[in-house]
Formats: structure tokens, C-alpha cells, sequence
């Protein structure tokens, strides 16, 4: 037997309803950031200089390439997870929440696929 | 239908500033400052991809007063948010619940994080890259 009232149900109010996922995904991209980001703090704190040929030949190098999509791509999914709470603890009406959601959204979108099309330009181009 | 004024439940105001919230809105905000520095991060990868003259602009932007600020602010935050996310991750697993490792963790992820900044900038110094 269920404990929510049938108008509670019906309107899809109530306790959280998929807030596990989000809480989970936010934890495990999180963890895959820790080694992704020291890498590429550390990577581009070594590099000799930050000319565009050093830059270049640093991501061509396939394990750069890889690493810095995965970063790039890790970073977005944890950056919109993050954002996205912010508008939901603070915006409270529905239409202007909806709004910030899908600006987030596609930001996010924009900047994940731009940073990966970028990468993948340098490694493959040229 | 005229509004009722509920009882609130006591919030920001009422409590007394301590080391615990205050870490927990440096969080956040270093959170939506390193959403921000996505923005640069791809901003810079397009301007690499890109010709020299628009790598050139980029490079010209970063270091410019305002450029260095932003990417010391980036570095603050980065390692603040990494730190304190350690810290989270800790909680989630269920340790350092007790009041004492509370106040000392958060110490240690203020101090790394300082610690932390200093270092990448005085490597960075060192290697003439400023």
C-alpha cells in the first residue's frame, strides 16, 4: 500500500523522484575528474611552453588526445550536474526553472562538443 | 485566496557563522566559478585548433590583468572544489562525521588548497612562464 494521496501522485509532487541518479552520477564523475584534472594541471604546468606547436604536438600525442576528451567531456557532464542543483534549490517558478534547465543544458552541450571538436581538429588535422 | 503567512524554518540569518557553511558556500561557489572556467578551457582549445593570429589573441587575454586574475581564481577554485570534494566523497562513505575531524578536514582542504595555489604559481614563476 502506497502512502502518497492520489492528488500527490497525480501531480507528481512528493519526495524526489529521480534524485538518486543525479546524486550518483554527480559522486562517480567527480571521482573520474580527480585523476583527469591533476593530469591536466600538472601536464600543462610541465609542458615547456604554452606555443600553439608545443600545445599541438602535446595533444597529437594519442594518450593526450584521449585523456583530454575524456576530461573535456567528464567535465561538462560534472559542471551541468553541479549548475543544474543550483537553479533547482533557488528558482522556484516552474517556467523561468524550465528555462534556466535547457539554457544549462545546452551550454553545456556547447561547450563539451566544441572543447571535443577542438581536440579532435589538433590530433587528426593537419 | 488571500496568502497565509507560514512559519519558516530557521535559515541563513538566524545562524551563527561558522567554519561549516561557510566551507559549504565556498563549494558552491567555487563550483560555478569553475563552470565558468569551462567556458575558458574550450575557449582556449578552439583558439588552439584555430590560426596563429586567434591563438595569439587568446594567449593575449589570458595573461592580460584581468586573464591572470581569472586563471588565479581558477586555480584557487580547482583546488579548493578538489579538495572539499575529497572531503564530500569521505562523508558519502560515512567517515569523518565527528566533530573534531569536521572542523580539522575542512582546515586541511583550506590549507591544501592555499598550499596548493601557491605552488602551481611559484612553478610557473620558476619555469619564467609569467
Amino acid at each position: 500500500m502506497s502512502l502518497r494521496s492520489p492528488l500527490g501522485r497525480a501531480m507528481g509532487l512528493g519526495s524526489a523522484k529521480t534524485g538518486l541518479g543525479h546524486w550518483w552520477a554527480q559522486r562517480v564523475s567527480a571521482v573520474a575528474l580527480i585523476p583527469l584534472t591533476l593530469w591536466f594541471v600538472f601536464s600543462l604546468l610541465l609542458l615547456p611552453n604554452v606555443e600553439q606547436e608545443t600545445a599541438h604536438a602535446w595533444l597529437q600525442f594519442p594518450l593526450n588526445g584521449f585523456l583530454a576528451i575524456a576530461l573535456v567531456a567528464v567535465l561538462a557532464y560534472h559542471s551541468y550536474l553541479g549548475t543544474v542543483v543550483i537553479i533547482e534549490d533557488y528558482v522556484h517558478t516552474e517556467s523561468l526553472k524550465i528555462f534556466g534547465r535547457l539554457c544549462l543544458q545546452f551550454l553545456h552541450a556547447l561547450a563539451g562538443g566544441a572543447g571535443i571538436f577542438a581536440i579532435l581538429h589538433i590530433a587528426f588535422g593537419r | 485566496m488571500s496568502v497565509r503567512t507560514r512559519p519558516l524554518s530557521p535559515h541563513l540569518l538566524i545562524y551563527r557563522w561558522q567554519i561549516g557553511n561557510t566551507l559549504s558556500i565556498l563549494h558552491r561557489s567555487t563550483g560555478v566559478f569553475l563552470a565558468l572556467g569551462l567556458i575558458g578551457l574550450t575557449y582556449w582549445l578552439v583558439a588552439l585548433a584555430s590560426d596563429a593570429p586567434s591563438y595569439a589573441r587568446a594567449l593575449r587575454i589570458f595573461s592580460s590583468p584581468l586573464g591572470l586574475v581569472a586563471l588565479f581564481g581558477w586555480t584557487f577554485s580547482f583546488f579548493y572544489h578538489l579538495f572539499n570534494g575529497v572531503r564530500h566523497l569521505l562523508w558519502d562513505a560515512g567517515l569523518g562525521f565527528e566533530r573534531g575531524q569536521r572542523h580539522a578536514s575542512g582546515w586541511l582542504a583550506i590549507a591544501g588548497a592555499l598550499i596548493s595555489t601557491f605552488a602551481a604559481w611559484m612553478l610557473l614563476w620558476q619555469f619564467n612562464r609569467l
